[in-house]
């Protein structure tokens, strides 16, 4: 294909959530709601999907690590080649949603929509969205890292069965997951009843849309900022153009040992949380120290940043820029020009785990344009 | 000069074949069509992911997203060889007496001439299946190499080893060395008349800019022709080490279009070379002189395929325009 002639990548919804959690029955309800979408679904095991389509494909999970001495560089195989194969007859469905299995590390899935060229190409990684089971997430925190994992990684957390507990367990509940991840959107649901302009279409990986219509970034700070059912973001199109800078990592090795003690942003009020995050705020940017910054926290602690997302004011420049990244990888784009009257700062939040809270923020102030 | 009769399919032209001198293009929708008298179709499946060419009896083996393991003879006729209900067949392979080699999952089977059908267990996903030239052997590309089968013994395999994910296999013609196309942008090659465990059995062959997804040994298996990068990359392999310590042939170098197909000539030293934007060169091997065959055109050559006496070339393309380009004009 020419340049010109590429067709809009299809968008890729990632579903995880522990087993029993209600994976099953939101796909269900996806593929019968009455959205008039077409999507193709890639699942584990066909299991409970009670629905008659062409377009479910069993596929599994296969991951490859990469031959290239990063242990954070894993991809699915699994879904190159179904995605490949379904990429050939586009005409056939508008989205792709891949449902993990309950124990699934999504960040592979996630990476394969970032690492392998020829998926990259067709396709978009829209958003991860995790369920959680209201009433066993405690008992789920203590036994496994992976539902930790999921809730750190997703950009949109479902606390589902929310029936089955009470408001104070819902609230204590609420409260961990954000601790946990403070910039996921939540929603409380009961029988994964949601309405699915708030899961499907978010653009939660695309540098444009990611952060601009979420006024709760900042409030997100907040342990106790939870949208209910009747939170309504508003989730604007933005149809211009960037080209996207995808800071290429180089890939060394990493032996260096982290074993600096870390402080955890909030204090969680169910134990056995490790995942933290660390939200950094700062005043305009001098891009000469932030890039050198970035690419270097990125590749010296990649393997354990789950995620980060932020926006940044750089000094002298009109534009606000975003970035965000998975492990190692990073990208950055200009997003649009700072509006009158908003305050030009700079905001970034990494959700890892032995992150050196310290280290981070210190750096990053030392990033700023102007030093106090 | 060269001439090109178009055939323009509405669709992603996953194969191109000739059997006799009929050429065959496969759909990516199941349909296969073929130029024998005016333009037929055979509906052979029900989503088609995969297409090889059976040397062995001059038909085409498929696999498609229905489970179906089909033949398709030269008059268009298909026959069901094999069906695991609900898995995709993504990877098919042509071998000696008949025998058919898929694979779904983490399971590759062998069909034989009269049906029997061996079942060979991977612990990872099998990527793709080869057959070697002498014997009923098999080589199974998957994560961290490749397990070479006896297909009519129960025994353990010989397990090559090279650590990431091997997507693709092939045994050169005369059995001495099996190279495998990888995840990473590079080809991973083992001599087998070396001892395991030498250092020299191995041959990494690194530098593409891209995947490799297309490879044609040249006649008699002197060279190894491969896409994933703006230039056919073109290995020698008639030395006793293969191409360790010999630069590649660069043919068909192109400033920043890739080259996405490979096809070598089934006479000369000569290479047919498909690209992203759809053009189609012949390159000799001798002095790296370059024919133009076809202009670019709407989509990137998936496929090529020589006729029998070399004089036709069938090409097909992810946008559907496909064609056969007549080399005495």
């Amino acid at each position: 294909m020419t340049e010109t002639a590429l067709p809009k990548p299809i968008p890729v919804t990632v579903l995880t959530g522990y087993l029993g959690a209600g994976k099953t029955t939101l796909l269900n309800r996806i593929l019968t709601d009455n959205h008039g979408k077409k999507y193709a679904v890639i699942v584990n095991e066909f299991g409970e999907i009670g629905i008659d389509n062409d377009l479910i494909v069993e596929s599994d999970e296969e991951i490859y690590e990469m031959n290239n001495g990063c242990i954070c560089c894993t991809v699915r195989g699994d879904l190159i080649r179904v995605v490949e194969g379904l990429m050939r007859r586009p005409g056939r469905f508008d989205a792709i949603i891949v449902e993990t299995t309950g124990l699934a590390d999504p960040v592979p899935v996630a990476q394969t929509f970032f690492m392998d060229d020829d998926v990259r190409q067709k396709t978009e990684l829209d958003a991860v969205v995790a369920l959680v089971d209201a009433k066993h997430l405690p008992l789920r925190l203590k036994d496994s890292r992976e539902a930790e994992d999921q809730i750190a990684f997703a950009d949109v957390v479902l606390i589902n069965k929310t029936d089955l507990v009470s408001p104070e367990e819902l609230a204590r509940i609420e409260a961990t997951v954000r601790v946990i991840n403070p910039s996921a959107r939540i929603h409380r649901t009961t029988r994964s009843e949601i309405d699915l302009t708030k899961i499907l279409d978010q653009g939660a990986f695309n540098l444009e849309r990611a952060l601009e219509n979420d006024p709760h970034f900042l409030d997100h700070d907040h342990p106790d900022h939870v949208c209910g059912p009747d939170c309504g973001h508003d989730h604007h199109h933005h149809g211009h153009d960037h080209d996207h800078h995808h800071h290429d990592h180089d890939h060394h090795h990493h032996d260096h040992d982290h074993d600096h003690h870390h402080h955890d942003h909030g204090v969680s009020p169910i134990h056995d949380v490790t995942v933290q995050s660390i939200s950094l705020r700062g005043g305009e940017m001098n891009p000469d120290r932030f890039f050198p910054w970035i690419q270097k926290i990125t590749q010296t602690d990649g393997p354990n940043i789950l995620r980060l997302k932020g926006i940044i004011a750089f000094a002298g420049d009109d534009e606000r820029y975003v970035v965000q990244g998975v492990h190692m990888i990073v990208e950055g784009d200009h997003q649009r020009a700072w509006k009158d009257g908003e305050k030009r700062e700079s905001r970034l939040v990494f959700i890892g785990r032995d992150l050196d809270r310290e280290k981070i923020e210190r750096t990053f102030k030392a990033c700023e344009a102007q030093q106090a | 000069m060269p001439t090109v009769a178009p055939l323009d399919l509405d669709d992603h032209v996953v194969a191109a074949a000739f059997l006799g001198d009929v050429p065959f293009f496969a759909t990516a929708s199941g349909a296969i069509h073929r130029l024998d008298h005016g333009q037929k179709v055979t509906q052979a499946h029900d989503g088609l992911l995969a297409c090889i060419r059976d040397e062995a009896n001059d038909t085409v083996i498929t696999g498609g997203e229905d489970g179906k393991v089909q033949r398709i003879a030269a008059d268009g006729t298909a026959t069901l060889l094999a069906e695991v209900p609900r898995k995709w067949i993504s990877v098919v392979a042509a071998g000696p007496q008949g025998a058919v080699g898929f694979a779904e999952g983490r399971t590759a089977r062998v069909r034989l001439a009269d049906g029997t059908i061996k079942e060979f267990a991977e612990s990872r996903s099998v990527e793709g299946i080869a057959f070697a030239p002498k014997g009923l052997r098999i080589g199974v590309a998957r994560y961290n190499g490749v397990s070479l089968h006896w297909v009519a013994m129960a025994g353990q395999p010989v397990d090559l080893e090279w650590k990431g994910a091997h997507t693709g296999i092939t045994f050169s013609p005369d059995g001495r060395f099996v190279v495998t196309s990888m995840q990473e942008n590079a080809l991973h090659g083992w001599k087998l008349d070396t001892k395991p465990g030498a250092d020299t059995r191995h041959m990494r062959m690194t530098g593409y800019p891209a995947k490799v997804k297309s490879l044609s040994w040249s006649v008699k298996g002197k060279w190894l022709a491969s896409s994933g990068a703006p230039a056919a990359i073109v290995w020698p392999f008639s030395a006793k080490d293969g191409p360790m310590g010999k630069p590649p042939l660069e043919l068909g170098t192109r400033a920043d279009v890739m080259v996405t197909s490979v096809a070598c000539h089934p006479a000369e030293e000569v290479v047919a070379i498909g690209y992203s934007d759809g053009m189609v060169l012949a390159a000799r091997f001798a002095d790296s002189r370059e024919v133009l065959l076809r202009r670019p055109g709407k989509g990137a050559i998936t496929s090529m395929a020589w006729s029998r006496n070399g004089k036709l070339l069938a090409f097909a393309s992810e946008a559907g325009d496909c064609g056969v380009i007549d080399l005495a004009g």
